[in-house]
């Protein structure tokens, strides 16, 4: 704790998360738009023109909805996606700088599992509840490969301190020789923040799902939360597996704000090439063939460890 | 007394947990009663972590959140309806429980007060995390070593015994139908 940044960093931190959040949401709407044959332009501001229309919009009640928890779990996503930026270290330093980071990580990203089914629930609406079962039975299916694939950076730097595996990764990035662990990781963020391909709990096909009731402030705060949690899991994946802050020229900081932005541009991206995966298809795919990959990655990983020890 | 802010962080923690703990059989629908259930394991989590066991801390918030979630899905899997949607009574037997409840509590009270404890011989070590990782990997290994088996084998005892489906059913009599005969069929098409 005694590393970690002073509180006044909060600020900056927290700027740059929304900064960074509202860019990818303007890319992924540009795309959006370009695909349709509409104006990209009006696509990168969309993100703008749809918080000022659901600022103003009416909020919904329906009928017996569990208005306490559906609205914790409404309120409870951006919170999460800035817990999770606070463990990763902007150069040397993160502003929780605790000996068990990346434990901290997987743990936050577990609580995003009782966050989204209970978006799903709280609601009341049968296609909400089909949204957030199906998030949880995806979540089954890419949660074992995430968390075995966080063994990996943790293991080859024999230590869970984020800035401590970063800083292991001078010369050699952790992405070169776990290639597997840091593509089964990008899977489960795409997983946690409920993005395609991983977004049958929010597809069209149920209405939305997840977000089908959300209105007003609520929907704002879970489609912005959707995204932070896409850029806090690219960021946390900067330490992981892309050298944390290492880098010509520019300070650590900066190099950790680039790598995120070019991550969680790729998944953006990547989630547009890719088909909705189904979550009955998707378990027994997690579970057979990935899961198994991710494991002889983690060997792979530990066999070099200890030969290099 | 001298009191501090993680003493206060303590003692907060520790009524959190106990009365989310005791919301669990006070509301009545299943999803509050879950979450109750996390709100305490959670408090009990950042307790630990106050105690400076971070590690016991982090993973009870991650074990105990997860389980959860995952029992959001056996309520749907084993359940046959979902009781988390009505309203319903989160106690059985609520008499002979509370008796129950009353009279271990009462034991267990008594057994702590009234036990001459031993006083304690020798001093824990500084790293009490490590010092557990050494006795569990080296004096103790023998004991995991031998349960690890043992656990794995109840498992797929259990699944085993629990499924009404077998391989038979599955890939016929002579275990050569492919693809598997299955009600729900997976992604990796075995």
């Amino acid at each position: 704790m005694a590393d970690s940044l002073p509180l006044v960093y909060v600020v900056p931190v927290m700027v740059g998360l929304a900064v960074v959040s509202l860019s990818v949401a303007g890319l992924s709407s540009a795309l959006e738009a370009r695909d349709r044959g509409l104006s990209v332009g009006s696509g990168l501001t969309l993100p703008l023109r749809e918080t000022a229309r659901l600022m103003r919009q009416r909020p919904r009640r329906t009928v017996s909805a569990d208005r306490l928890l559906w609205r914790s779990a409404s309120s409870a996503v951006i919170p999460l996606a800035v817990l999770i930026v606070a463990f990763v270290p902007l150069g040397a330093h993160a502003l929780v700088d605790h000996p068990l980071g990346l434990v901290w990580i997987n743990a936050l990203d577990v609580v995003a599992w009782a966050v989204m089914w209970l978006l799903g629930w709280g609601v009341n609406s049968v296609t909400g509840l089909v949204g957030g079962y199906r998030f949880l039975a995806l979540a089954l299916g890419y949660e074992l490969p995430l968390m075995f694939a966080l063994t990996a950076p943790a293991i080859a730097a024999g230590s869970l301190n984020l800035a401590e595996i970063s800083a292991t990764q001078d010369g050699l990035w952790f992405v070169v020789w776990t290639p597997v662990a840091f593509v089964a990781y990008c899977w489960g963020v795409l997983g946690f923040s409920v993005r395609p391909p991983m977004d049958p709990g929010a597809g069209s096909d149920v209405n939305g799902g997840i977000l089908a009731e959300l209105a007003a402030v609520d929907r704002l705060l879970v489609l912005a939360g959707r995204y932070a949690l896409l850029v806090a899991g690219s960021a946390a994946a900067v330490p992981l597996f892309l050298g944390g802050g290492a880098g010509p020229l520019l300070p650590g900081w900066g190099w950790v704000l680039i790598k995120t932005i070019l991550v969680s541009g790729l998944l953006v991206l990547a989630g547009r090439r890719l088909p909705t995966l189904r979550p009955d298809k998707l378990l027994e795919l997690g579970w057979v063939v990935v899961l198994p990959l991710v494991v002889a990655q983690d060997l792979v990983v530990s066999v070099i460890a200890v030969a290099t020890n | 007394m001298n009191l501090s802010l993680v003493d206060v962080g303590f003692w907060l923690c520790a009524v959190v947990s106990v009365v989310a703990g005791a919301l669990v059989f006070y509301v009545d629908s299943m999803a509050r009663a879950t979450y109750a259930l996390a709100v305490s394991f959670v408090a009990v989590g950042v307790a630990l972590l106050l105690m400076g066991q971070a590690y016991m801390g982090v993973i009870v918030i991650l074990m105990m959140v997860m389980e959860m979630a995952v029992m959001a899905v056996y309520m749907v899997m084993f359940m046959g309806m979902n009781p988390a949607l009505m309203p319903m009574s989160m106690v059985h037997s609520h008499r002979s429980s509370i008796a129950a409840g009353v009279g271990t509590f009462l034991l267990l009270g008594a057994g702590a007060v009234l036990v001459p404890w031993p006083t304690r011989r020798g001093a824990p070590t500084g790293d009490v995390t490590s010092a557990l990782g050494e006795a569990i990997m080296e004096s103790h290994m023998i004991v995991m070593i031998a349960m690890g088996p043992v656990m794995v084998a109840t498992i797929v005892a259990g699944v085993v015994l629990s499924s009404h489906r077998t391989r038979y059913d599955r890939l016929g009599d002579d275990l050569d139908r492919r693809p598997a005969d299955d009600p729900q069929p997976g992604g990796v098409g075995r």
